[in-house]
């Protein structure tokens, strides 16, 4: 029996060895703490059949829907179609990235469009969440209203964001102008509607959002710091900053990489405010809304659409991989 | 791991105690305040808006208090402007995809966390990069595979798979999957093995532990996560958009972009409808907040 405690059975590649000689014969209560957590002895032909489904059904979908769709996307955007007839697709090459990046114009200024959201993010929503947070963790009283104030936007889609923050910027009938003295002279900005405004002002939109929810997963992170950590710092004579910056900031490693990772997946997705504001056009573009364009528009360019996919996608596979590596490095090491 | 046996660690606590919490925090008040304000602003615009009759604020202006406040726009909102549909699309949309969603990363979870095999970290590593991909990336080939699945007209009105809310549960699931197994598989492993052993002891088959065992023990973990599957699904504003041709049929997310032109010069009448928009989410926030910031912080305190 304690072979078998060791060396757990195998639902698919080891059938037999370890499994079906202790079969049907173990004894409670002997072994019970030499194995590691959660580890399944042994396996009759049904449980195997059973967890075939388990795994295959999900992975199914999941490669169904998600992966194969990606594999299509790469080969499509070497091919130039209009969205037909299967038949009618034809070979490419490489023609469909030459033409995105050399003369499809709003490619570079989404790019541009892309980078600024990032910085955008980064550099105002992620630390402004990060100071929401640390203040709101003191023992400062309506702690929690205020969380709940800052944390509502998180709620919400950033494609009601859009309409939301639309009433608002209004040239005519929005707040913002009021406030600002200029509703109804000439002089009143159209905020979303301004390419050379827009993109600032649907990034303090989406910021609205962001920093609440930075803001909450910093305040599960402080939590989780071990207070003796403070005191530590404390005695030793740090100042408030010197604590947060050196101690406490970096004991807080898993959610910052969370939120990095969080922070540049969210660029990388603003799609639906700019969508919901004018389809991502005239100083909103960006390169998700820019694949959309090309699949829906009256060309259709399909494999367009899809070289722009591609280059969403390798853009995108940057933060992933980072993730993965961070998260599942370890467990693949023990 | 271990996160959820302190589920909301950010919220609770923190209004507790105040010792010396007196003249050092002015400051942060005065702060805290403005941001709350400032926070508060545009969803009070929008209700303020729609809380007026378009006719008073013709007459009065956009930035008055005069003339009259009801809830008229939201009745025609909800008659006229067909939120009432919208908000049933959304649930014939979400709830399936949320069930199945847990469903079926509960079963991949229980696979990989509380059986030993090979591939378990390569199955994990492909579903969590899965739910981090931009969907606009697979929208070509999903849109066109839909189209080419051939379906009775009995069954679809389209011929095939497109304009049917089949493709957006389907794809929801799949795109939602990758995060539910991810966190489920983290607290499943974090349950002790004795639990299932006592069940191999009387004889207890793979389903039987995954389906009275694991899955009972998971039901934090299920609430946080279904909570917050609720709340992206119904958020979810692209995939119907790719799908759903006919108006009638979208989601509540997706048909107030049209309303926006529809509703061109009736700002009043477009408020309302982002109100009514963010009134399910509201609700949801304010009975199962804790579930929300759990599900929340689970995915990310992994470390």
């Amino acid at each position: 029996m304690s072979t078998t405690a060791e060396k757990p059975a195998a639902p698919d590649s080891e059938p037999g060895a370890a499994g079906r000689t202790t079969a049907g014969k173990s004894q409670p209560g002997t072994d019970r703490r030499t194995g590691k957590a959660g580890r399944v002895r042994r396996l009759t032909r049904r449980d195997k059949i059973v967890l075939a489904v388990m795994v295959g059904v999900p992975t199914l979908i999941q490669l169904l829907l998600v992966w194969l769709p990606t594999l299509f996307s790469i080969a499509l955007s070497f091919t130039r179609w209009n969205g037909l007839d299967l038949k009618d697709i034809k070979a490419a090459g490489t023609d469909n990235y030459r033409y995105v990046v050399q003369d499809y114009p709003p490619f570079w200024p989404a790019i541009q469009h892309n980078v600024l959201w990032l910085v955008f993010l980064a550099l105002i929503a992620t630390p402004l969440g990060l100071l929401l947070a640390v203040l709101l963790d003191q023992k400062i009283r309506g702690s929690k209203i205020y969380q709940s104030i800052f944390f509502t936007p998180v709620m919400l889609s950033l494609a009601l964001i859009g309409i939301i923050w639309q009433l608002f910027y209004n040239r005519d009938s929005g707040l913002l102008n009021y406030l600002l003295g200029t509703a109804g002279t000439p002089q009143a900005v159209d905020w979303f509607g301004n390419s050379n405004v827009n993109i600032w002002a649907a990034m303090v939109a989406a910021t609205w959002r962001h920093a609440g929810y930075v803001m909450i997963l910093y305040l599960a992170g402080l939590k989780g710091v071990d207070p003796s950590l403070r005191e530590a710092a404390s005695i030793d004579g740090a100042n408030a900053a010197q604590t947060f910056f050196r101690i406490v900031f970096p004991a807080m490693r898993p959610v910052n990489i969370v939120i990095v990772v969080i922070t540049i997946i969210e660029s990388l997705r603003a799609f639906d405010i700019v969508y919901v504001i004018n389809r991502g056009t005239n100083g909103l573009e960006l390169i998700s809304a820019l694949v959309i364009q090309n699949l829906v528009g009256e060309g259709q360019v399909i494999g367009v659409g899809s070289s722009l996919a591609v280059i969403l996608l390798v853009i995108s596979l940057i933060p992933i991989v980072f993730y993965l590596i961070r998260t599942f490095g370890k467990e693949s090491k023990a | 791991m271990s996160t959820l046996a302190n589920p909301i660690p950010s919220t609770a606590g923190a209004a507790a105690v105040t010792v010396n919490s007196g003249k050092r925090h002015y400051g942060t008040h005065i702060f805290l305040t403005v941001m709350a304000i400032m926070w508060l602003i545009p969803l009070g615009w929008s209700l303020f808006t729609a809380l007026r009759p378009k006719a008073d604020t013709d007459k009065y202006g956009y930035f008055s208090l005069g003339g009259t406040f009801n809830f008229d726009n939201f009745i025609t909102a909800w008659t006229q402007g067909g939120f009432s549909k919208y908000l049933l699309n959304s649930v014939i949309i979400t709830v399936p995809a949320v069930l199945l969603t847990l469903f079926f990363a509960s079963m991949m979870a229980f696979a990989v966390s509380r059986v030993s095999w090979k591939f378990n970290v390569t199955l994990l590593i492909m579903f969590t990069a899965g739910n981090l991909l931009p969907p606009q990336v697979l929208a070509a080939p999903l849109f066109e595979m839909f189209k080419h699945v051939t379906l009775p007209y009995s069954f679809s009105d389209s011929g095939n798979l497109l304009n049917t809310y089949i493709s957006v549960i389907a794809v929801d699931t799949a795109f939602q999957i990758g995060f539910c197994t991810f966190v489920l598989s983290n607290y499943m492993k974090a349950l002790s093995s004795d639990l299932t052993e006592a069940a191999l002891v009387d004889g207890a088959g793979i389903w039987r532990q995954y389906w009275n065992i694991i899955l009972p023990l998971c039901r934090p973990a299920l609430a946080a996560l279904g909570t917050l599957e609720v709340i992206f699904i119904y958020n979810d504003f692209f995939w119907p958009l790719l799908f759903i041709q006919s108006g009638n049929r979208l989601p509540i997310t997706t048909a107030i972009n049209n309303l926006q032109g529809e509703f061109l010069s009736n700002y009043n009448l477009l408020a309302a409808g982002a109100t009514i928009t963010v009134i399910p989410t509201l609700i949801i926030y304010l009975v199962l907040q804790r579930q929300f910031v759990a599900g929340l912080t689970l995915g990310s305190s992994k470390g």
